[in-house]
């Protein structure tokens, strides 16, 4: 029994795990009804779905921000601003550059290629400053997080652009026929997209090689700089993708709000998963669970009805726990403590 | 004290975790002497240097000064500069941004009613500099300066705490030939004030140009103190690495025939091939089936030769002919298509992948030799990895243990398995055999002659000269980041690649 427990609780996703269905269950005891689920109109209902669609852009910020951290040991601060960027040229893009539109002026297909596009060159532009050129990943993507809502500000004039045409509400609510919500199946696919890209070629080992010792990886034929500005690319592609779905969910482009703060979001969710922040080895799994977590927070927080502005200070709370269970200066201190223990317990024994 | 004598050490012991730093050294440095302090890799050198200016604390034995009557010990190297002894470090530290004026009076700066007295400070800096023959304007920052200019600024610095003792670590190591001249001008000019000028250096001959004594140390014990003029070079070399010279004259090596070897079999040939301040260009040539040794002391140009070749370093002159075809590798991965292979010296931080497991740091090579995407079947990896495991007789708990966790002897024959996986027609191993234990150094060696005898062109880098000799058929001798010589056959022998790496007489 105990060698179970004990195989369980070493495993590397076991203590994200813990923590996601921890924040859960303190739903048990305030609001029973939380788990409950329904259908109406042939599409899913509840709190748990309201957590798996909420959280779906940052579950997909939070797959390019791993493979950053991996291969780079740095973060991409931009990606809240590549959101807003892709979505501003989304949104103008269909409205053929007026502020808001009833009719589509081009293709909806254009619209989201032109911003996927986008989020992925801008994640090339922090590619090459940060493999190439050697910058720090923090002052190199600082550089987007800072011109990228004002990119999109100039893109809309200032204002909000709005796409007022009911299909282009697909992709931020549920596709015809699924009874899932639409960002969760997106989101779903560019998890498992990204494990197949990593699973079937040496991508993967590259990017943890590169992260762990940039200097043998070179040295053994890996493109060190490459896979760098891959990864970084990559990110950037991710957050143009979501940078859509939070644009379909308003139907619109709000250059000021689409993203905010969402770069520290997915940096959390890729530490809460148990990936180092140091680089190298990482898991794709763990950051999902980390990134649910945050949002299983957020929505277990509006379900106490806790205003949204004071949210925050409880969130931070949470964190700061979460956080310290996983350090390695908690899982010293639980070890000496359990060996104190069986030092007490085999005295008495003696005795 | 020993007449004229301005620093003495006695009886020096310091202690490093396992490691004995410093047995019962002493070293004494007379006034206006500048006196070369030399020893290999391990040897104490800098342990002494760090014991002496506070760095490192020492156990037993006693420093003495000229002027104090008792002992001192210095805490901090603060506490070596009121003493009188000022070091500069190879890595100059300065601060770049800062004017020469400021760097030379910081923390002293000359002040008037609280607030620094600039032009004083740059008056005094200027004399100081004028005093000296130092060419600089003192209100440029120092980062428009030369290395050899802020060496000596350093130097200056120094001089004007009123330095009795003056240690320079290394400091040509970034020089070229006109700068190294400027510097040793420098440093007779402070030798003929009185000041003791203790030289650090792997340079054979910059200690014969400007020393007047030689102290030698190896594995932490006081080899002897040398007037340079009556040391002969090679005896020095022979000093150094632990060799009798006379005794080993007489032991005469049977190195293996000479083969001759055909126009078809060059694997290897480099012509001219360099890069300014990094390694003068050499001219190469390496057969198939050949084990080529390269030696020479501690930053001889060994290590940057190979690295040349791989394609590690970029060139800038010359060229290199793989196979007879010419290769101009941008990147190591260029030429592992060419089919050559190279074992780092630095283990840690160029060959293993810490954090990644026996199989990943295994088939890590042969994956990048395949390409991105052609992923070796995980079936595959694990018939390597298990294949090289038995084979090397890799002790490992299982496939997918971190490297990290295993001894350095193991790490390295992964690191050569990996290698070796690639199927290389050249194998380049930089010191494979340093740091573990006895049985597995002699595997290796048993390996690289095994492997030559099936075809491969291998180089082989070791400082142990014996075990060169053992298994190398020809040796190419470095001095001073260029290549001086090439033995082999009869001519191998302890005597003679001593006398060559030292040159000269």
């Amino acid at each position: 029994m105990n060698k179970t427990l004990k195989s369980i609780t070493s495993k590397r996703l076991f203590l994200p795990v813990f923590c996601l269905a921890l924040v859960l269950l303190i739903n048990l005891f305030t609001r029973p009804d939380f788990f409950s689920i329904e259908i109406r109109d042939g599409i899913l209902y509840g709190f748990l779905i309201d957590i798996i669609n909420r959280a779906s852009e940052l579950v997909i910020l939070a797959v390019g921000m791993t493979l950053v951290v991996s291969a780079s040991a740095g973060t991409d601060i931009s990606v809240g601003a590549i959101m807003a960027v892709s979505a501003a040229v989304c949104c103008n893009v269909l409205t053929g550059g007026e502020r808001a539109a009833t009719a589509y002026s081009n293709p909806l297909i254009l619209g989201f290629l032109a911003a996927v596009l986008v989020g992925t060159v801008i994640g090339c532009f922090n590619g090459v400053l940060v493999a190439k050129l050697n910058i720090q990943p923090m002052v190199a993507t600082l550089i987007m997080f800072t011109a990228g809502r004002g990119i999109a500000q100039l893109i809309t004039d200032g204002q909000i652009t709005y796409v007022r045409v009911e299909s282009y509400k697909t992709l931020g609510s549920s596709f015809p026929g699924f009874p899932v919500p639409a960002p969760f199946i997106v989101s779903l696919v560019v998890v498992l997209l990204t494990a197949v890209l990593l699973k079937k070629t040496a991508l993967g080992m590259y990017i943890q090689s590169v992260g762990i010792n940039k200097k043998a990886s070179s040295l053994t034929g890996i493109k060190a700089v490459l896979i760098i500005f891959l990864t970084y690319a990559y990110c950037g592609f991710c957050s143009g993708l979501s940078g859509l779905i939070a644009s379909s969910r308003i139907y619109s482009a709000d250059a000021n709000n689409i993203g905010l703060n969402m770069e520290l979001d997915a940096i959390l969710a890729v530490a809460i998963g148990g990936n180092s922040l140091g680089g190298g080895r990482f898991s794709i799994a763990g950051s999902v669970i980390g990134a649910y977590t945050i949002q299983a927070l957020t929505t277990t927080l509006y379900a106490m009805h806790v205003s949204s502005d004071q949210i925050p200070v409880y969130k931070a709370v949470v964190v700061v726990v979460i956080v310290t269970l996983q350090s390695p200066g908690f899982a010293r201190w639980r070890k000496a403590l359990a060996q104190k223990k069986a030092g007490r317990v085999t005295g008495k024994e003696a005795a | 004290m020993e007449k004229d004598s301005v620093l003495e050490m006695r009886h020096i012991y310091k202690t490093f975790p396992g490691v004995k730093a410093l047995q019962d050294v002493d070293f004494t440095l007379q006034k206006g002497e500048i006196h070369a302090l030399m020893g290999e890799n391990g040897a104490g050198k800098s342990t002494l240097i760090k014991v002496l200016t506070g760095v490192e604390e020492f156990e037993a034995g006693e420093i003495r000064m000229e002027g104090n009557e008792q002992p001192i010990i210095n805490r901090s190297p603060q506490e070596a500069q009121k003493h009188g002894i000022s070091t500069v470090y190879q890595e100059i530290n300065l601060c770049p941004n800062l004017t020469v004026a400021e760097n030379l009076f910081i923390g002293r700066e000359p002040r008037k009613g609280g607030m620094i007295d600039w032009k004083t400070m740059n008056k005094r800096a200027a004399d100081l500099l004028a005093d000296l023959d130092i060419f600089a304007d003192v209100t440029k920052t120092i980062d428009n300066y030369s290395i050899a200019i802020q060496q000596m600024i350093a130097i200056a610095r120094a001089v004007d705490m009123s330095a009795k003792v003056l240690i320079l670590d290394e400091p040509t190591s970034s020089l070229d030939d006109n700068e190294v001249e400027k510097l040793f001008r420098l440093m007779r000019r402070l030798k003929s004030e009185g000041t003791g000028i203790i030289f650090v250096t792997h340079f054979l001959e910059q200690v014969y140009e400007v020393c007047d004594k030689i102290t030698v140390l190896r594995n932490g014990r006081l080899i002897g103190r040398f007037t340079t003029a009556e040391l002969p070079r090679v005896q020095l070399v022979a000093k150094m690495m632990g060799k009798d010279f006379d005794d080993l004259a007489a032991i005469k090596q049977t190195g293996e025939k000479e083969a001759s070897y055909k126009e078809e079999d060059i694997v290897i040939k480099a012509v001219g091939l360099g890069r300014k301040g990094y390694i003068k260009p050499f001219d190469l040539v390496i057969h198939k089936g050949e084990v080529v040794g390269f030696t020479g002391l501690l930053g001889s140009g060994r290590s940057e030769t190979v690295r040349v070749l791989y394609g590690a370093e970029k060139t800038d002159e010359g060229e290199l002919f793989v196979k007879g075809k010419k290769l101009a590798a941008k990147h190591p991965i260029h030429s592992m298509y060419e089919g050559m292979a190279y074992l780092p010296e630095d283990r840690k931080n160029e060959g293993i992948i810490a954090d990644l497991s026996v199989r990943e740091n295994l088939i890590i090579a042969l994956q990048a030799k395949r390409g991105m995407f052609h992923l070796l079947s995980r079936k595959q990896q694990e018939e390597f990895t298990d294949k090289y495991i038995d084979m090397l007789q890799i002790k490992t708990a299982s496939r997918e243990t971190p490297i990290k966790s295993l001894s350095g002897g193991n790490q390295q024959k992964v690191i050569i398995g990996r290698w070796l996986l690639t199927n290389p027609d050249f194998l380049i191993l930089d010191e494979p055999t340093r740091g573990i234990d006895v049985g597995t150094k002699t595997e290796i060696q048993k390996l690289v002659v095994k492997l030559a005898q099936e075809g491969m062109a291998v180089v082989f880098i070791s400082s142990e000269i014996e075990e060169m000799l053992r298994t190398c058929g020809r040796m190419v001798v470095m001095r001073d980041g260029s290549k001086v010589g090439e033995l082999c056959g009869e001519e191998m022998s302890q005597s003679t690649i001593m006398s060559t790496i030292a040159g000269g007489q």
